[in-house]
């Protein structure tokens, strides 16, 4: 059962996650997307009149993907405590080096724990990295109509034209900020 | 509860992502460093296969289970797609996390993560409120 706790390479991954567009689809022809999800929240959760009117639609009739996105939820609580990986990311020595240039620790289970913890969310630091970072996310998705599921996988698996180009926006984006942004950040 | 398919889906869906490390902020960085393969690798096999799979299913007309035609996903050009998409990489470097991670961070004890997923509701909203002054 050591595959269950060990990290899976690339190769197993990827087609199980591609192999999510057809079984949706064959399901309820439901199409891959996690950031509409962010929208039927708002519509659910808001009261009337702090809702716009865009977010007036009957979310009820499309409530499968609220299944689904809590579905991912239990599956990262699976993955990620139940069947947890003993070991840290093993990411390349090149991107430990950097981080490590930026003052940070040796990685640590998935994401830094100095950076991404309740006390620092009050400091500059935290408050940039997880409030203005997931505003963007969702801010960015809503604008896009899709993010890495909906116009990296699903869009282009339809070889559909615009969710290439949301594909090489993003990314150009994390590049950006990745490399120019996140030091200034981690400097703070 | 016949959505709750979906949910079994959900549950298959971010263990692999979260077996696959792609909720990983670390792995994150170093994909957008061009510094380590897997998260390319994964990108390079799962669309192959999504491909592939719509093409059996257009080509054999294949149904949903319950019997209802399945349609293509189509996808509109607007200037979102450039705008919106370059803001979300913004994000996803900082965050080192798309939205389906966001609730698979969530899930596998990174509970600080509830609040990057609701300053991301609260920017959906406020694109939705705004949406008006943005060129579409």
């Amino acid at each position: 059962m050591n595959f269950l706790y060990n990290p899976w390479p690339w190769y197993v991954v990827g087609p199980l996650i591609g192999l999510t567009v057809p079984l949706l689809l064959l399901l309820g022809n439901k199409k891959l997307g996690v950031s509409s999800t962010l929208r039927q929240i708002c519509a659910a959760c808001l009261p009337i009149a702090t809702r716009a009117q865009v977010l007036t639609y009957d979310w009820k009739k499309d409530s499968w993907n609220l299944f689904f996105v809590f579905g991912i939820l239990i599956g990262g609580f699976l993955g990620g405590i139940v069947f947890t990986n003993p070991a840290a990311v093993a990411i390349s020595s090149s991107t430990v080096e950097f981080l490590k240039s930026q003052g940070l620790n040796d990685p640590k289970g998935l994401m830094p724990a100095e950076l991404f913890n309740w006390s620092s969310l009050v400091s500059l630091k935290g408050s940039l990295l997880m409030i203005a970072g997931g505003f963007l996310v969702g801010f960015g998705t809503r604008y896009a109509q899709g993010c890495t599921s909906g116009h990296g996988i699903l869009g282009l698996s339809a070889l559909q034209w615009p969710s290439l180009l949301a594909t090489a926006s993003f990314f150009f984006g994390g590049i950006l900020f990745s490399k120019f942004i996140l030091p200034l950040i981690l400097a703070l | 509860m016949k959505n709750l398919k979906y949910a079994l889906v959900g549950i298959f869906f971010g263990f692999v992502l979260t077996k696959g490390e792609a909720i990983s902020w670390y792995r994150i960085q170093e994909m957008f460093r061009f510094e380590g393969f897997q998260m390319f690798g994964i990108f390079m096999t799962a669309i192959p296969t999504g491909a592939l799979s719509l093409f059996i299913i257009r080509r054999s007309n294949l149904r949903t289970a319950e019997g209802n035609p399945i349609t293509m996903p189509v996808k509109k050009y607007h200037h979102g797609v450039i705008f919106g998409s370059l803001i979300f990489g913004f994000g996803w470097a900082l965050t080192g996390a798309c939205p389906g991670p966001l609730y698979a961070q969530i899930g596998a004890g990174y509970l600080v993560t509830i609040v990057t997923l609701s300053a991301a509701i609260f920017g959906t909203w406020c694109f939705e409120y705004f949406q008006n002054y943005f060129p579409d």
